[in-house]
């Protein structure tokens, strides 16, 4: 019931979404049909695009969850973004530090950048429960620290040969591109990540739904006064929630920059931390909602050039369809109340139907 | 026996001068009004009936335009209208003092009344004046309210004069009361029934909801009954008495006294010893006090609001830190334990506020039933939960107590009815058959049957042997069930009383501190 309302309301948004993309298409002067035909074969047309697209996709899978998971235990986690540097700087560092065989190095990899976003966030998470410190201001601290962190730590440490606003490139051993992935895929920059963002949707899932720990945190999340009530530790519930939310944000980092990309540039608040708010609100919260959404942006993103390459339409189309689905999604009360209207006249007409049978 | 004549107010006839014919309004799984029709005459006040989950909040809510109703119709003087949202209900001179306040706690009483229609000159809010205006509606009505105090600062009393003058300064003329009463002391109760009669005097007329047949008697007119969304008639309160309408609204005759048999206390439980301890505002709440409560008995705590009975309860449920003294649980020191630990050791608590602390609203009743034991098998493995082991203890707990929601267990807490709200935590506490329950106004918002219910399970837990620490603002409560009174006054332990051996009026001497009664 509560499911359907859901689904009813993102892809009211969607659609609402793209019709408004097809007029801002009309306004400049181009066919929107060929625009959307170009926009989903430049993300769906061959194996190489579809790679490219769940690699876009598997960075805000997991910053997407994160939000998620924040909002579901009654946090705004909005420091995505500094937890997936936080993240990316540990990949990035081990990376180019430790020289261990490959199957080595990744594990290590991936739970060092886990432990580092959990770490990032874990902070503002202690700061709430220890001294009612709003989680938003935190966080968005916490973004401001490690991007000038990156900054100063990148150039000092980890200098790439040419470039000082870079790091060197991340060694084959240490990325989380394979080579029967790239082949599959047909050398797109699809990764490891994308197993790591699936793992990551089916455990929290499983921790929201069926596990003691994911109770405390919903009801710590939901009604503090009570959780406490309850014998539950609170303060603890807030920082692990928090932590939690900040190591799929990490996750997110080291598939970005050790999987996505080469290398770590400095100066740079990646967006896909704050894409993961609307993922999250257009999701729906639930992890799986959160997966089906990145894959739509993930389209989106990578389709967007296709497009623009093939047409007149400007790529910044994509994210003004971005925009104005967040804009619906963000009002889906609208939705909820159009939804109700409409089962309500079915079950109206079933019932005279019946009526009339009998 | 009419009071004044029928609307010829604005120039056109009508009876009543609100009608609300034939509504229906659904919720997923349940028909909360099932084609109701009430009607209020102009200058009357019409008392709402009817057992907790019957309807009336929801009708209530679609007078005020917070619901729309599947069908049915709503005249005002009159005239049909349609009450989209409260604007209009504001509009049409509706107005309503909802349950739970709707109040700004750190702004101040003038800036909570004009809240949304601010009088302006220019940019800046002429707040003299609207200060003026409500001094003057105060004195007018005689409740006797401080326009510059701020809200945080001052009683629940008076935070419902608040929204009776927010509705006041709205210029209503219609008012609806949902279940005023609940959250008022019985000194506020009395001042609450004068305002109204001068609310009456002034032209006004109101809808009242209580579960209190002594208040109904004592002040509406006439009375609609209402059972399972159905009316099932209207009644003048002067034919008829306390114990017809409780009859017409359970649908068998309700008993009004405690049946229970004398039974020797046993064990000490519960030792209290020179506790101290603050209050919020980091003053002096509890200087001293000290206790014994024993297996078997219930032991009522009475005093005036405001006088300890908060903290005491805080403190020995591990809410509140103690500043000093011992806490003694089946003669451990629990002084510093956790609350979970007290929990374990057997203590439960119905708590004072049931939306804050005894519910988490967004939960389902299921969820909400092992708020306390979701860690413990069967309910979990492993820290994986057992949704069919859940389901099951919530269907025990709905069945025995009589929780009534519109989808059974996975209806989310937020949509029952006030009334089985509070039987959903009384059932869940009583469910863990502890030790000692501290039951906190455990009847409040309660419909006269389930009082009795609810009354007949405490017994039974002291009949079983547990010990039950009653705190409630009602004489007559702490009078029917109690084996002994204990009466706090300033946080102090001014007397013990048997029931059997004292009357009211030494008790309420008592907790004015006037008297002091020795240990019984
Ligand atoms: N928003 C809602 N969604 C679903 N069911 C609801 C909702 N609001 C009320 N109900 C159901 O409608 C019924 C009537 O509720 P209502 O609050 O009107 O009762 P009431 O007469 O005011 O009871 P009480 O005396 O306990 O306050 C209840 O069974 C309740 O569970
Ligand atoms: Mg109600």
């Amino acid at each position: 019931m509560k499911w359907t309302k859901s689904l009813f309301t993102a892809l009211a948004a969607v659609v609402l979404g793209l019709i408004g993309g097809a007029l801002l298409m009309l306004v400049t002067g181009s066919n929107p049909i060929e625009g959307y035909a170009y926009l989903f074969r430049g993300g769906l047309m061959n194996m190489e695009r579809f790679g490219n697209t769940l690699g876009s996709a598997t960075t805000l899978i997991l910053t997407g969850l994160s939000v998620a998971f924040a909002f579901k235990t009654g946090l705004f986690n909005i420091g995505a973004s500094g937890q997936m540097l936080a993240g990316g700087l540990m990949a990035t560092a081990l990376a180019l530090t430790l020289k261990l065989p490959k199957e080595l190095m990744l594990p290590i990899i991936i739970v060092g950048a886990m432990l580092a976003g959990a770490l990032w966030a874990a902070i503002p998470g202690l700061l709430k429960a220890i001294f009612n410190v709003h989680e938003v201001v935190a966080t968005i601290m916490m973004n401001w620290i490690a991007y000038w962190m990156v900054y100063y730590t990148v150039p000092a440490y980890f200098k790439g040969p040419m470039l000082e606003t870079e790091s060197a490139r991340i060694p084959d051993y240490a990325s989380l591109r394979v080579s029967w992935l790239t082949k599959l895929f047909q050398g797109s920059y699809i990764n490891l990540g994308i197993f790591i963002a699936i793992i990551a949707v089916i455990i929290i899932a499983i921790i929201l739904d069926k596990t003691t720990l994911g109770y405390e945190l919903k009801a710590v999340g939901f009604n503090r006064y009570a959780a406490e009530y309850a014998g539950i530790n609170v303060p603890k519930n807030v920082a692990l929630a928090m932590g939690i939310s900040g190591g799929l944000a990490g996750l997110a980092g080291a598939a970005f920059y050790v999987g996505y990309a080469y290398n770590m540039q400095i100066g740079v608040l990646p967006a896909a931390g704050f894409d993961g708010i609307a993922v999250a609100l257009l999701g729906a919260n639930s992890p799986w909602g959160v997966a089906a959404a990145a894959f739509f942006f993930g389209i989106l993103h990578s389709g967007k050039g296709y497009m623009s390459a093939m047409t007149h339409i400007p790529p910044d189309i994509g994210d003004t369809i971005i925009a104005i689905i967040i804009y619906f999604a963000a009002t889906s009360i609208l939705f909820e109340n159009l939804y109700e209207k409409i089962m309500k006249k079915i079950k109206a007409n079933k019932e005279t139907s019946t009526e009339a049978a009998a | 026996m009419d009071k004044q004549p029928h609307g010829q107010v604005d120039g056109s006839n009508y009876e009543y001068i609100i009608e609300m014919l034939n509504i229906t309004k659904t919720f997923p799984g349940i028909v909360a009004n099932d084609n109701i029709s009430i009607q209020l005459k102009k200058g009357e006040i019409l008392a709402l009936l009817g057992e907790n989950g019957a309807g009336k909040s929801t009708l209530m809510s679609v007078l005020f335009g917070l619901y729309r109703p599947d069908s049915g119709e709503i005249r005002v003087r009159g005239k049909p209208v349609h009450i989209s949202n409260p604007n209009v209900a504001n509009e049409l001179g509706i107005g309503m003092v909802h349950q739970h306040f709707k109040l700004v706690h750190n702004f101040t009483i003038t800036e909570n009344i004009i809240l949304g229609l601010e009088p302006t000159i220019g940019p800046f809010i002429k707040i003299k004046e609207a200060a003026q205006r409500i001094k003057e509606l105060s004195e007018q009505y005689g409740l006797n309210v401080d326009p510059w105090a701020k809200i945080e600062d001052v009683s629940v009393g008076m935070q419902q004069r608040v929204e009776i003058l927010k509705m006041l300064y709205r210029n209503a003329e219609i008012l609806i009361f949902d279940e005023p009463t609940a959250v008022l002391t019985p000194q506020e109760i009395n001042d609450l029934m004068d305002i109204m009669r001068n609310l009456i005097k002034e032209g006004k007329s109101i809808i009242l909801i209580t579960h209190k047949l002594k208040e109904i008697k004592a002040i509406a007119d006439r009375c609609t009954v209402i059972r399972r969304g159905k009316v099932i008639g209207t009644v003048n309160v002067a034919e008829t008495n306390e114990a017809q309408m409780a009859e017409m609204m359970v649908g068998r005759a309700v008993s009004f006294s405690v049946n229970k048999k004398p039974q020797e206390a046993g064990d000490v439980v519960l030792e209290i010893e020179n506790l101290h301890a603050l209050s919020s505002r980091k003053i002096p709440a509890l200087r001293g006090f000290c206790l014994t409560v024993r297996k078997g008995e219930i032991v009522g705590l009475a005093g005036v609001d405001g006088n300890g009975q908060t903290e005491l309860v805080e403190v020995l449920t591990g809410l509140r830190r103690a500043e000093s003294g011992t806490i003694k649980f089946k003669g451990k020191d629990i002084t510093h334990d956790t609350i979970r630990t007290r929990i374990e050791e057997g203590m439960a608590h119905i708590p004072e506020d049931r939306q804050k602390r005894g519910l988490v609203l967004d939960y389902t009743i299921e969820e909400n039933f092992i708020l306390e034991i979701y860690y413990k098998e069967p309910y979990s493995k492993h820290g994986f939960l057992n949704k069919k082991e859940i389901k099951a203890n919530a269907q025990k707990i709905i069945e025995n107590f009589d929780v009534r929601s519109s989808l059974g267990s996975i209806s989310l807490a937020r949509t029952l009815s006030g009334g089985n709200q509070q039987k959903a935590i009384v059932g869940r506490e009583i469910s863990h058959d502890p030790e000692l329950l501290i039951a906190v106004q455990p009847t409040r918002g309660l419909d006269v049957g389930s009082i009795e219910y609810i009354h007949k399970r405490l017994v039974e837990q002291r009949d079983r042997g547990k010990a039950v620490l009653l705190v409630s603002l009602e004489l007559d409560e702490i009078m029917d069930l109690s084996d002994r009174i204990a009466v706090i006054s300033h946080g102090e332990l001014v007397g013990i009383k048997k029931p059997e051996e004292t009357n009211e009026n030494e008790i309420g001497l008592m907790m004015a501190g006037v008297a002091h009664g020795g240990a019984a």
